[in-house]
């Protein structure tokens, strides 16, 4: 009677036999568990090592340029350090350059003057010499002279230098007359 | 267990073809169409879910979704078709997806149909994929030429061309579209009506047996169809990725320059 019955079930359109879900079910939930305890773990383990993987490489290659930047960074400011210093250093030379010209311009102004007034002063005593001697020698030349002229000897000295010292200031005399007028004749 | 044997009607009927006509469920729709939509569905929703928010560092979902098309791009379109694999690579995981979800439905408790089981379906999806496959070598060998590369390969004495041509013809231009579909028909088919013999034997021999000794037994009965239903869990996997793979090397074939 339950055979018939068997027979006879019509299918269902959507759902399988009981029977075959009831197994269905326990074979799915026993497949389940042998897959959790096997193949997902596996997954799990190469999902974290790629993951590692992948992260790993993105934070050395990231650190690495951090470091080449903080070196670049470094560089850039030496260099920066060393310019300045070559600018410094120049502008010192040119300071002391300067400076220097500068003490030797001085230096050789001074020189020159220096040996302007020793000329000067060389000059000066020359000519006072000259003067001297040109009296000394005029005073002999005038009394040669005179004597020869007078023709009498002028014993005494001390009129002799009185007639010579009164000769040699009207002789200055003269002189002083004449520079102006010969000044007034040029013009 | 005689009347197993004599009696034709009141004995344990067993399954056969009858359990795969499915009635409709409403109009012309039957249970395997519902399953091919939700089957698409699933695949779509799939790749939907593990692409979105693609990143360098992968998610779980990213992680999952790559590893499947890996397999199928890497050791089945590469390894098969040759230099243009990438063109086919999508139509090849879409394919292995698809064709793998509808075969787990037949482990998968309320539904345990495995879609591909009633032989029309594959073959109606097989046959739309070959008429474009061999369009495809038509275009790019000429209609003669394909024909002969398909035909006429190169490097045989005239004398086996006379048996060889004729098969070469019969397998790779008239045969090709049904066979690879028979094949995953008929792992689905037998699997399913594996499973079906020993779970509803096993629940003939539990409740309508009148014999102890049946009762005493039908737990080996269940035993054995879960072992069978882990063992078609792995057929279903398997079948999956052979199907993908022939198709590969179909293209590969259709495409080389020498057969």
């Amino acid at each position: 009677m339950t055979t018939t019955l068997l027979a006879a079930e019509e299918l269902n359109p959507l759902l399988p036999h009981t029977s075959e879900i009831i197994v269905g079910l326990i074979s799915f939930l026993l497949l389940f568990l042998v897959l959790r305890r096997t193949a997902f773990p596996m997954f799990e383990r190469v999902y974290a090592e790629r993951t590692e993987k992948i992260e790993g490489g993105l934070k050395r290659a990231e650190e690495a340029q951090q470091e080449a930047s903080d070196l670049k960074q470094r560089y850039e400011e030496q260099l920066a350090g060393l310019r300045a210093e070559a600018a410094r250093i120049r502008d010192d030379a040119r300071a002391e350059g300067a400076q220097i010209k500068a003490e030797l311009r001085a230096q050789a102004e001074e020189e020159a003057t220096r040996i302007r007034a020793r000329g000067e002063e060389q000059l000066a005593a020359a000519r006072e010499q000259a003067v001297r001697q040109l009296r000394a020698e005029v005073g002999g030349l005038s009394v040669q002279l005179a004597e020869r002229i007078i023709g009498d000897s002028l014993a005494d000295e001390a009129r002799r230098s009185a007639t010579v010292d009164a000769f040699l200031s009207e002789l200055d005399g003269l002189a002083e007359r004449r520079e102006p007028t010969a000044a007034g004749g040029a013009s | 267990m005689t009347i197993l044997a004599t009696a034709p009607n009141p004995g344990f009927d067993a399954p056969g073809v009858e359990d795969f006509q499915l009635p409709p469920i409403f109009g012309d729709v039957t249970k395997p169409v519902l399953q091919l939509v939700l089957a698409a569905i699933i695949v779509y929703a799939f790749f939907a879910i593990t692409s979105r928010r693609a990143q360098l560092v992968p998610g779980k979902a990213q992680f999952l979704g790559e590893s499947l098309h890996g397999l199928v791009r890497n050791s089945i379109a590469r390894d098969n078709i040759g230099p243009d694999f990438l063109k086919y690579v999508p139509y090849l995981t879409t394919l292995f997806a698809f064709i793998l979800v509808n075969n787990l439905f037949g482990i998968i408790p309320f539904i345990q149909f495995p879609t591909f089981s009633h032989p029309g379906v594959p073959l109606r999806a097989r046959r739309a994929h070959l008429a474009d496959l061999q369009l495809r070598g038509i275009r790019k060998h000429g209609f003669m030429g394909y024909v002969r590369v398909s035909t006429w390969p190169p490097g045989v004495p005239w004398w086996v061309r006379i048996v060889l041509t004729p098969i070469e013809f019969l397998s790779n231009i008239l045969l090709r579209p049904v066979t690879l579909s028979l094949r995953l028909f008929g792992n689905m088919f037998a699997g399913h009506l594996l499973l079906l013999v020993f779970i509803l034997g096993g629940e003939y021999m539990l409740l309508h047996s009148e014999a102890i000794f049946l009762q005493i037994a039908s737990p080996f009965a269940f035993a054995l169809g879960i072992v069978f239903t882990f063992f078609e869990a792995f057929i279903q996997v398997v079948q999956a990725y052979v199907f993908t793979i022939l198709t590969a090397s179909y293209i590969g074939t259709v495409l080389a320059e020498e057969h």
